[in-house]
């Protein structure tokens, strides 16, 4: 149990007058809720609760003027037994010793639920919340009695440090100090196929035809997955070159080049690329869209992804010539599928076609390599189905 | 009639349709189980005993209900010898719990207590020390009772054969070993698989008496299971029987039988113990054809009942997974 | 170029594969000449070559393991083929009191570079004295490798590599796999690597892990999470000793939730020894306990209902995530 007395609103406030409760006994108080309306010297004024709990009783009558410091209620803390049942309860732990005066407890709240371990944290959670600063008392535990990963998520969000967001003119900044420094520290070269995709275009729709609208999946994601599975059979395009050394990477992370409505472009990366299945990897990209676009990125996202796939195809570029982002060495770019007349089999025939291009670091690879990427990218592309 | 302790067999009517009836009957219950298995009714292994039924049959008539069987997988043609009721046996193919076993242990492990049946043991060679314990308890408590434990040729490689016969034969406990040599062990023929084919060399090299016997010959089975329980009743100690048999069938439901000749199956056939049997029974004026006909039709009713109670048996419920895995606190002490 | 095979199939070729690379290789266990395997794994092979390198033995589990144990001490690499684990229990003494002691008890003169290959498991109504799981007996020995491949790309691939090795490994083969399509990358190597652990399917919420047999049960209930969002990550441990802790514990750093599925009895299980390893690496990571799907503590009943109810399914699977989530 917590007391929650009259607060003091400012220097030159002593008393105030209780003119509405907003919670009731029983009431789930979530820290910040407004719990009652009191009259000062000021006019009335909001006050909010700063735990998490039960609003277990009140003890303060309505129209009551009462000095800073009194109580007003009583709330039961989460794991707490409601009050009539506590009596019940023996104490053995906190029961002091009768020749030892009490001491003073720190926050009595937090430390005897603490002890007595009526709600219960799991280790990930304990840890999180210590890093953060957040008392695990002041959390409130899921219906199970549990505070664990849901629970910290589910924390009102602290009052931002910094604009959430992603700041348009940094984002700018960045992009021009890595590109430029790309240009001029990379030796580039391009290797560009235009590939037949008319295979994996048309098991798309066939596949999608099959699903429901909100489990579709874009032309992009088998592209994707295509690029992933490739690097694995040609894995010196996948890593970092640093201090001189490429360091190939042990999972294929893809940056995933994302436009922002305002301008600025950034690319967070999704791991393991080449092990997800098509609809984990929908899933993802929409998902990654859409935070992108809120400015709420995980910052495993943002650490440093070991290939980048640009596919400004949807806006119906035909061949995109991208600018490695280092100390990555390759980088994807893929244009816009369109129907061209083809030559198949000594016959002119209208084919679904897509200029893919790879831009490579001629310090630590070179064309023909690009080439066999291309062609593994061709290879996977033609059994759609396997992807 | 003979009784149990007479070592010679008086093949009267009555005896001579008994033995022909018991033989049939397994005939018949196992073709109809091999068709059952193609319909998915019985699952698992399935491994038939036909052509070897006069072992059983035989050597059951030599023993007395106070008396223990051990037997193999291929059990089914014991189980109804030793006079499982075919309804119950069925029950247990079809895994349900009016069967033998509840229906938790299938063709494999059939067991019955008031029959002094002990399965159904189906690591090759696992039931020899078992019987020879059950003939060790027997010893120790003055219980005048014979441990029959059946076994294929197979076993013989085992180690546990070896340690079985010589702590049979050290100890003098009252076990007839019976070695139903159908000349393959799943796939390797007799000659493949053991160094000496003459499994009674092997029960002599332990002291214990043995004697091979024509396993197609139910008369000559039974004559010889009964001089030799006879043996044992007196106290001989373990005596032991080769039955050359073969099965007709595959080891198995599931087995393409590229380990043996055609012609060596049909060889055999010919002297299916049945039809040898039922001829010679005929010829000798001992019975007549109406009284086999009369035999087939009480077998097809009998097998078909079978079929009809195992159909309508139920299933364990699931919740009953559990029971039995240890003996419950209630019955502690008692057994 | 890829293609599609059997299980069976796959390790057809790789004994095959080994037969004709080293002549000191040889096969032998009941019935695998002229029968062609209990399983059908070595069938044809006895034509190709001959009845002195496909051995057909009586069954004598002990007596012909022992002699492979042996015969790899006297500079061959036989391949011990037993019918199925609860066969194995026959050998248990020459496995462990031989071949996992004589290199640390000889001080390091000799190894043994036997390959003992025996299927296992339940899942074919074969009741309880040929339906078990004692992979984690063996993986309790120090001495051996135990390996469980359990796609057709390692039953193909971890053969070799397990002739090899210079001590003795034990590869356990789970009876349903044997019909079980896979693909073969013919351009690549064949080898499998025996040791670490192989994540066949990436994700973020929850760490599944398994081996053997029950990996194709764990990827379909991944399957069936994913429908309802929740992302597993599955992990198919491929070699049971050692056990690859690097890769269980980063997962579960990831994922902050392990849930383990064993075809054994949980008692004394690989589970256990798992989920004690998970405590000693990755406590501070877990956001709920480890969770364990394990055959239920019965000898494995004949009936199919009983049989499923025993053993790990696709539904306690699910049950397992979801608790591990909360949800």
């Amino acid at each position: 149990m917590t007391d929650f007395r009259m607060p003091s609103l400012g220097a030159d406030m002593d008393e105030g007058t209780l003119v509405e409760w907003l919670k009731h006994p029983g009431d789930l108080l979530r820290r910040g809720d407004i719990i009652a309306v009191v009259e000062t010297q000021k006019g009335a004024i909001e006050i909010e609760v700063f735990h998490d709990g039960v609003l277990e009783q009140t003890h303060a009558a309505l129209g009551a003027t009462l000095p800073v410091g009194s109580l007003l209620a009583t709330i039961r803390m989460p794991g707490e037994v409601p009050a009539e049942q506590v009596s019940a309860v023996p104490e053995p732990i906190l029961q002091p010793a009768a020749a030892v005066p009490p001491q003073p407890l720190p926050s009595q709240a937090k430390v005897s639920i603490d002890v007595l371990g009526q709600f219960r944290i799991t280790p990930v959670a304990r840890i999180i919340a210590a890093r953060s600063g957040i008392d695990p008392g002041h959390i409130l535990p899921g219906s199970d009695g549990i505070i664990g990963l849901r629970e910290i998520a589910q924390l009102p969000q602290q009052p931002p440090k910094h604009r959430i967001g992603i700041d348009l003119d940094e984002m700018r900044k960045a992009i021009a100090a890595a590109m430029a420094r790309s240009k001029r520290e990379i030796p580039h070269y391009y290797v560009g196929s235009a590939l037949d995709v008319t295979v994996m275009s048309d098991w798309l729709s066939s596949e999608n035809a099959k699903r429901p609208v909100p489990e579709r999946i874009l032309s992009a994601v088998p592209i994707i997955k295509a690029c992933a599975l490739a690097l694995r059979k040609v894995p010196e395009f996948n890593g970092h070159f640093t201090d001189g050394r490429f360091l190939p990477g042990q999972t294929i992370k893809m940056g995933i080049g994302i436009a922002l409505r305002g301008g600025g472009l950034i690319a967070p990366a999704i791991d393991m690329m080449e092990m997800l299945p098509l609809d984990d990897i929908m899933r993802r990209l929409t998902d990654l869209v859409a935070r992108v676009r809120g400015g709420r990125l995980r910052s495993s996202e943002l650490s440093e992804a070991t290939v980048t796939i640009s596919n400004l195809g949807d806006d119906s570029a035909d061949m995109v010539l991208p600018i490695i982002y280092p100390p990555q060495v390759a980088i994807i770019g893929v244009g816009q599928i369109a129907v061209r007349p083809w030559v198949v089999d000594g016959r002119l025939e209208p084919r679904k076609i897509a200029t893919f291009t790879l831009a490579g670091d001629h310090r630590v690879n070179d064309g023909r390599l690009a080439l066999r990427f291309l062609k593994a990218v061709e290879q996977y592309l033609k059994k759609p189905e396997a992807l | 009639m003979s009784a149990a302790g007479d070592t010679r067999v008086h093949l009267d009517r009555e005896h001579a349709l008994k033995l022909l009836r018991q033989m049939k009957l397994i005939r018949r219950f196992e073709e109809r189980s091999a068709e059952l298995y193609g319909e998915q009714k019985i699952r698992g292994f399935l491994h038939l005993y036909i052509g070897e039924e006069a072992n059983a049959v035989g050597v059951m008539q030599a023993l007395t209900p106070e008396d223990a069987i051990v037997a193999t997988y291929r059990e089914h043609g014991h189980a109804l010898a030793r006079g499982l009721p075919a309804t119950e046996v069925m029950a247990e193919m079809y895994g349900k719990a009016s069967g033998s076993s509840r229906g938790r242990g299938g063709s494999m492990h059939i067991f019955d207590a008031g029959q002094r049946f002990y399965g159904g043991n189906a690591i090759v060679g696992g039931g020899l020390p078992l019987a020879v314990g059950l003939a060790l308890a027997d010893q120790m408590q003055q219980r005048n009772r014979v441990t029959c434990c059946f076994f294929g040729e197979g076993a013989a490689a085992e180690g546990e054969f070896h340690e079985s016969l010589n702590l049979a034969s050290l100890w003098k406990l009252p076990v007839l070993f019976v070695c139903e040599n159908n000349r393959y062990a799943m796939g390797t023929a007799l000659e493949r698989s053991e160094s000496e084919t003459d499994f009674c060399r092997h029960a002599t090299s332990y002291r214990i008496p043995a004697e091979a016997v024509d396993g197609m010959d139910v008369v000559a089975v039974e004559s010889a299971a009964r001089r030799a329980v006879q043996a044992i009743r007196n106290g001989g100690g373990p005596q032991f029987l080769e039955n050359r048999t073969y099965r007709f069938r595959a080891h198995s439901m599931f087995d393409a039988e590229l380990y043996r000749e055609k012609a060596e199956v049909e060889m055999w056939k010919e002297r299916c113990p049945i039809r040898r049997f039922h001829s010679w029974l005929i010829a000798a004026g001992v019975v007549h054809e109406v009284d086999v006909a009369a035999l087939d039709r009480d077998i097809e009713g009998e097998v078909e009942a079978a079929v009809a109670f195992a159909e309508a048996a139920p299933w364990e419920p699931e919740a009953d997974l559990l029971t039995d895995v240890m003996t419950p606190a209630a019955t502690r002490g008692v057994a | 170029m890829s293609r599609r095979i059997t299980y069976r199939e796959a390790i057809r070729e790789a004994l095959q594969e080994a037969l004709r690379r080293d002549p000191r290789v040889f096969l032998m266990g009941e019935d695998v000449g002229r029968y062609g395997g209990a399983y059908g794994c070595s069938k044809g092979l006895l034509t190709e070559f001959g009845e002195a390198r496909i051995r057909d033995t009586p069954l004598s589990e002990a007596g012909f393991t022992g002699a492979g144990i042996g015969a790899a001490l006297g500079g061959m690499r036989p391949i011990v083929e037993i019918m199925t684990v609860n066969f194995s229990l026959l050998a248990l003494d020459q496995i462990v009191n031989t071949a996992a002691t004589l290199r640390h008890m000889s001080g390091g003169q000799f190894s043994v570079p036997v390959v003992i290959r025996m299927a296992t498991g339940a899942g074919r109504q074969l009741a309880a004295q040929h339906s078990h799981s004692f992979e984690n007996w063996y993986a309790h020995v120090p001495g051996i490798k135990v390996v469980a491949p359990a796609t057709v790309a390692d039953a193909r691939g971890m053969l070799w590599t397990a002739l090899e090795d210079p001590d003795p490994v034990i590869i356990f083969e789970h009876a349903t796999l044997y019909n079980d399509e896979g693909e073969i990358e013919d351009s690549g190597p064949l080898a499998q690597p025996l040791e670490g652990a192989a994540i066949r399917r990436a994700g973020s919420d929850v760490s599944l892990i398994t081996y053997g047999g029950s990996l194709k049960k764990v990827l379909a209930a991944a399957d069936e999470l994913a429908r309802e969002g929740i992302a597993c990550e599955v992990i198919d441990l491929r070699s049971l000793r050692p056990l690859d802790d690097k890769t269980i514990a980063a997962s579960v750093a990831r994922t902050h939730r392990a849930v383990i599925v064993d075809e054994g009895w949980r008692s004394g299980s690989l589970a256990a020894e798992i989920s004690a390893r998970i405590m000693e690496t990755a406590f501070f990571d877990l956001d709920w306990p480890v969770e364990r799907v394990c055959s239920a503590e019965v000898p494995i009943p004949y009936p199919r209902h009983l049989e499923i109810a025993a053993t790990p399914q696709v539904p306690n699977i699910i049950a397992a995530v979801k608790r591990a989530l909360r949800r």
